[in-house]
């Protein structure tokens, strides 16, 4: 199976993929996956009773990557599709997921991808979900991601949720469960611009004592776009949770960020912040004395920030 | 190079106006290396955010090699050589150290660069230029963004603020060494007599006026002779009220 121009582009857009990947992998593009190859240790197959796939990673798997990209490059699509990823005791792996929308028409096309996520005792995973939109069509770009994480005894995760471009619409919804010893890292990056949207909620649940989450959002909205952020983290035993939204806003955009922290064991240390604001003016001053324009100094500063 | 005629500046703070550079004519020539000090909130920083651009003058001209520069923005004025080394240099939330340098420097210089201001390039090159640096190691940084450059014209805000004793030495040879890589003016804001003893000239700023010009000889002893006044700022308060502490 060989992939055009634009499903490269794509592909290189949300997963870095420059090729199909050797190793595990599923490729889903307008619906139907294309491509799907499963590795020693990493068995991808397809769902029975609906769209989507279930990735069973042995126990014990060391430095392996799968990768599950889905694709749209048709107007008028609306694909949902339920993946379900297990990643097996002391496995340490990554996860590269995402999606690309490349809509050359004038209907919305849209992807509803709700993942859940078992990562087992003492495994680690690190995740990665970049969503990208292009396309000369004037049709909505629309992603909706909801993921659960169940996260068991001593397990580690490091999810990286990113959104740079095109997408006009996003609601995501992310819940993570974490049972003793278990920790949690969560940074989203998002940049909206002209007339998009994005809403994003978390709940973070510290069940187990000893866990801990930390979530660190960062956005930009700019032109007339608006975002909502409404993570929460709730503690039920001894454990530590941080959550950190920092945005900047930039001519006629809107956000609104409202991290909250609830305890429920006395034991329990939550924190959060949330800081709105223009870039600083000292920033653009100082990067204009070398050299910059005001615009190019302005690019520097975001890309630096949603780094 | 650089002429400065009959320059004002005032500045807003909420709706009080105040006025922070007065008549300000100053000339200085090619290749020189001049000390700028003067007591607290005499107007260095705002003379040299003046000569960048980064404030505008109200009043009178700024030449530059001949050229009036006086309608240029920051962007201009970096670009015909001048640079200036902030005094309290901002920080990047995110933004990688290696991609601060590169504005200013090529890839294959970046790590002589570090180098060079004493850091090394395998712990920093990757660190982001945020609140989690020290303060001496911000200055460094903010030296090495303007070493980078060529320029014609560099203004250095207290670049010893903050930057440890045992490197002192090296940090003032790493300006003289840009200054003897030939056609640079340097001009050093201080308050460090041995950065004083390295310039060819003095330039001593009070009140938002240039008070003297001269060698370190000429300068030292009136600064010598002027500093209890300086400290017991004319506010026509009691000496007394000093004296309690
Ligand atoms: N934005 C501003 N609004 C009002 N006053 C200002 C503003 N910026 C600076 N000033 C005042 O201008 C005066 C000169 O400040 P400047 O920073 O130029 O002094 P300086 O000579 O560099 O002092 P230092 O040795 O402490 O660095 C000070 O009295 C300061 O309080
Ligand atoms: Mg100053």
């Amino acid at each position: 199976m060989k992939l055009n121009a634009i499903e490269n582009e794509l592909l290189k857009n949300i997963a870095d993929l420059h090729k199909i990947p050797s190793g595990a992998v599923n490729i889903r593009k307008n619906g139907e996956g294309i491509i799907r190859h499963s590795s020693a240790n990493i068995e991808v197959r397809p769902k029975t009773d609906k769209p989507g796939i279930d990735v069973i990673i042995a126990p014990g798997t060391k430095n392996e990557a799968v990768h599950i990209p889905v694709l749209i490059t048709m107007s008028g699509v609306v694909d949902v599709v339920y993946n379900t990823i297990i990643i097996g005791e002391g496995a340490d792996v990554t996860v590269v997921a995402g999606c690309g929308i490349h809509n050359p028409g004038s209907k919305k096309s849209q992807h509803d991808g709700i993942h859940e996520i078992i990562v087992k005792k003492g495994a680690k995973m690190r995740y990665l979900e970049k969503h990208y939109g292009e396309g000369e069509g004037t049709g909505e770009r629309v992603l909706n991601p909801q993921t659960l994480v169940i996260m068991e005894q001593d397990s580690m995760a490091e999810m990286e949720l990113v959104q740079i471009k095109g997408v006009d619409s996003t609601v995501r919804d992310t819940k993570a469960k974490l049972a003793e010893g278990a920790s949690l890292i969560i940074t989203e990056r998002l940049l909206t611009h002209q007339n998009q949207e994005a809403v994003s909620d978390m709940t973070i649940e510290l069940n187990g004592q000893g866990s801990n989450a930390k979530v660190v959002s960062r956005s930009v909205a700019k032109d007339n776009s608006k975002q909502v952020f409404r993570p929460i983290v709730i503690a039920r035993a001894s454990s530590k949770g941080h959550v950190e939204c920092d945005s900047i806003i930039m001519n006629q955009g809107k956000i609104s960020s409202t991290p909250a922290i609830t305890a429920e064991h006395p034991d329990a240390q939550l924190t959060h912040e949330a800081a709105i604001g223009r870039i600083a003016e000292e920033q653009l001053l100082k990067l204009m004395t070398l050299g910059l324009s005001e615009e190019e100094a302005e690019d520097v500063i975001l890309r630096g920030f949603l780094q | 190079m650089l002429k400065l005629e009959s320059v004002y500046l005032h500045l807003k703070n909420g709706h009080e106006d105040f006025p922070i550079l007065e008549d300000i004519n100053l000339e200085l020539e090619n290749n020189k290396f001049y000390a700028l000090t003067g007591p607290n909130g005499g107007g260095k920083t705002s003379l040299a955010k003046v000569i960048m651009g980064i404030y505008k003058n109200d009043k009178g001209r700024l030449i530059f090699d001949g050229e009036d520069i006086t309608n240029l923005s920051i962007t201009e004025r970096a670009k015909v050589g001048i640079s200036y080394a902030f005094q309290n240099p901002p920080r990047f939330k995110g933004m990688k150290i290696k991609d601060l340098l590169k504005i200013s420097a090529d890839e294959s210089s970046l790590r002589a660069m570090l180098r060079a201001v004493g850091l090394c390039p395998q712990d920093y090159l990757d660190r982001e230029c945020d609140a989690s640096l020290s303060g001496g190691e911000m200055k460094r940084i903010e030296l090495a963004t303007v070493l980078a450059r060529p320029s014609k014209l560099v203004i250095y805000d207290e670049p010893e603020a903050g930057v440890d004793l045992w490197s002192f030495e090296n940090l003032l040879q790493l300006i003289r060494n840009y200054h003897k890589k030939g056609n640079v003016t340097s001009v050093v804001i201080t308050h460090h007599e041995r950065v004083l003893s390295l310039a060819d000239e003095i330039i001593l700023l009070a009140d938002g006026k240039i008070a003297e010009r001269g060698s370190k000889e000429k300068i030292l002893p009136l600064i010598q002779k002027d500093s209890r006044c300086c400290w017991q700022a004319n506010c026509g308060g009691n000496d007394n009220e000093i004296e309690c502490y």
